[in-house]
């Protein structure tokens, strides 16, 4: 059972404008603001109530395959002198650490007495895991996928086809993950009564960036008290990679409150909204934000369509704002040869998503000499075999 | 202008005082022939104007003014050229923007409100800005004289309506229907139900927008509410034919909510 967070935790709940810090707030449509409070109310009172988070249990431990196992990479770890350990959060169900989230929020839609669920997917992940919940649980699931995704992931669209979903492509904007947010917004503006959003990741009004950091918290838990029992001690370093930022809330949840454990949060370089961004105001949260000298929005560009988005969930903001997380980037070039070295030394083939946290820790090994990193495996990289086959073709 | 067109409020409350039904089309800024768009209205009878200030991702609106703000966007428009381009477009209505915060939050609030205020702008509708995180713009706003439009939306229950328009200057916007910006076929029940419970609550003008696509809408708008706003049936004429057909729909609508 999942526990309660301390009031002087720096994980605690945001203030009543859902704001951690300066960061988060609630900018929506008038007609979505009933909505978000009725999920807010819903949201606290399933998440204090026993019999919910029983239930929550039990589909993760009989269904999404948790606790999800750490694996040591010690063919890796001798040779960049890093003890390296993985959450393994490509093991779950559907192959990410999506399916934590979307459990818990399809449970509440049900809760809530929505039929139907609206979802938003860049790589496709979490429209996966969105279909694979409304399958379980009996919901309607439409997803939202901006045209380019639906290209470069066109088995994931199958996937989700087959689990019964609703692909809708996205033409508008630059076609990619922001824009299927944004259509996945206004479906919700026009169906509020009967239709639950479903947000992918730490983003969006409040109470999105809290509540599903909330589910998410589940992997920094479990990590918290299974490193100790292999190592006996806690790591020096936690890293997972970030794009709207759900993996790593879900693992930095369960060590931000050890001060002797640094937070490494690594960005794409062609979408760091806080190593590159400015605090702005889209998606219902104000967040750090890649934007032009007028304020609109750029269009993030990463190998990776899971972290090809331009902002970043605001309670990373405000733990980059206090210093207590770090946010680096890496380039697509890295994230490639990060991809192929784990694949090679450790036989885990990573999401192109995840490999961004691998690439960090390889350029920056030579720093963290006899340390402990815990990096979060967020994803398998299966989906990425097809793109990645165009891109290594002759190298292997 | 005078201190009478420069509010649009007192404006609106005049012609509504002397029997008058409101008409406000939107012009999406920066689409090509949208000054001369502007102008059609104004001599069609329009009784101000919402000019679109386009914004990458906007929410709010539905394919129509997406394209059209998509075509502004791409042909290079920023809104220091719409608002550049105010003082030339010399009609005797209030003008209004409609843009979405983050083009707000960039500049700041203060200055984008004294930017509006020298270019004549009479007030804003930021619809992405609900009641609970209007504080600092609408304080900036005040501070410059520009007028904020707050917008209603169906889903509101009765108590949040009167703080709402407690909160509004210019006029009230009753958001017609469950959705995003955009022509319907016929006009939704939820457009006079709100109107006819905003009317109830306030002396503020009370305009229904969203899903208001033909003249015959806007007639049957019109019995409830003070006046109506015109978007995506302006804009699509704008984009397909071009100002003149703008301004033959605005005399067609102006036509339709005279009738009794």
């Amino acid at each position: 059972m999942t526990a309660d967070i301390a009031a002087d935790s720096l994980l605690a709940a945001p203030d009543a404008t859902g704001r951690f810090g300066d960061f988060g707030g609630r900018f929506v449509p008038e007609t979505l603001v009933p909505a978000c409070q009725e999920l807010e109310s819903a949201f606290v009172e399933a998440w204090a109530d026993p019999e919910f988070r029983r239930e929550l249990a039990d589909v993760h431990r009989q269904y999404s395959g948790r606790p999800s196992i750490m694996t040591e990479c010690h063919n890796l770890g001798a040779r960049l002198g890093v003890r390296v350990i993985l959450k393994r959060e490509d093991l779950n169900h559907t192959g990410s650490h999506k399916i934590n989230n979307v459990i818990g929020q399809a449970l509440l839609a049900k809760r809530m007495g929505k039929t139907r669920i609206v979802a938003d997917t860049g790589a496709g992940q979490h429209g996966v895991a969105s279909a694979t919940a409304a399958a379980l649980m009996g919901l309607d699931c439409k997803v939202y996928m901006g045209a380019v995704d639906v290209e470069r992931q066109a088995l994931n669209v199958f996937r989700m086809k087959l689990l019964g979903a609703d692909v809708e492509s996205v033409e508008s904007g630059s076609r990619t993950l922001k824009d299927a947010v944004n259509e996945a917004m206004r479906h919700w503006v026009a169906n509020v009564g009967d239709t639950y959003f479903c947000l992918g990741s730490v983003v969006g009004p409040h109470p999105y960036p809290y509540m599903v950091r909330q589910f998410q918290s589940i992997i920094g838990e479990e990590a918290h008290a299974q490193i100790h029992e292999m190592t006996g001690a806690l790591p020096d370093v936690v890293v997972a990679c970030v794009g709207g930022g759900s993996n790593a809330m879900g693992i930095f949840a369960g060590f931000v409150d050890e001060p002797t454990t640094r937070l490494v949060g690594v960005e794409p370089a062609g979408g760091a909204a806080i190593g590159r961004g400015v605090p702005g105001v889209v998606h219902g949260m104000r967040s750090n934000l890649m934007q032009d000298e007028v304020g609109q929005v750029e269009e993030a560009v990463s190998i990776s369509a899971g972290l090809d988005y331009p902002g970043v969930g605001p309670e990373h903001s405000y733990l980059a704002q206090i210093g207590r997380a770090e946010y680096p980037s890496v380039t697509d070039d890295e994230v490639v040869e990060a991809f192929h070295l784990l694949s090679r030394t450790e036989g885990i083939i990573p999401a192109l998503e995840s490999a961004h946290a691998v690439a960090w820790l390889t350029r920056e090994s030579a720093q963290l000499q006899g340390q402990t990193v815990l990096l979060n495996m967020s994803g398998r990289g299966d989906k990425d075999v097809a793109q990645m086959m165009d891109i290594l073709d002759g190298r292997i | 202008m005078d201190d009478q067109v420069r509010s649009l409020e007192a404006a609106l409350r005049a012609k509504r005082a002397a029997g008058r039904k409101l008409l406000v089309p939107y012009i999406t800024g920066g689409y090509p022939g949208w000054q001369d768009a502007i102008r059609a209205c104004a001599a069609n009878g329009a009784d101000a104007v919402e000019i679109g200030i386009p914004f990458s991702d906007p929410v709010m609106d539905g394919p129509v003014i997406q394209a059209a703000s998509q075509a502004a966007l791409e042909g290079g428009i920023v809104p220091s050229k719409i608002l550049d381009e105010v003082p030339n477009l010399d009609v005797d209505i209030p003008l209004a923007v409609m843009t979405y915060y983050n083009l707000v939050h960039h500049p700041g609030p203060e200055r984008f409100a004294a930017n509006l205020q020298r270019a004549g702008i009479a007030a804003a509708i930021l619809p992405d800005l609900p009641l609970e995180e209007s504080g600092p713009w609408c304080a900036a706003a005040d501070a410059a004289g520009i007028e904020t439009i707050m917008l209603a939306a169906p889903t509101a229950p009765d108590e949040r309506l009167p703080r709402i328009a407690a909160r509004a200057r210019g006029f009230l916007y009753s958001v017609g229907l469950l959705g995003v910006t955009g022509e319907r076929a016929s006009l939704a029940e939820t457009a006079t139900d709100l109107a006819a419970r905003l009317k109830a609550i306030t002396d503020l003008p009370v305009l229904v927008g969203v899903g208001v696509s033909d003249a015959a809408q806007a007639y049957q708008a019109t019995r409830v509410a003070d006046g109506v706003i015109q978007g995506a049936s302006v804009v699509r004429r704008l984009m397909e034919s071009g100002p003149d057909a703008v301004g033959d729909y605005v005399a067609e609508v102006r036509a339709a909510i005279d009738a009794d």
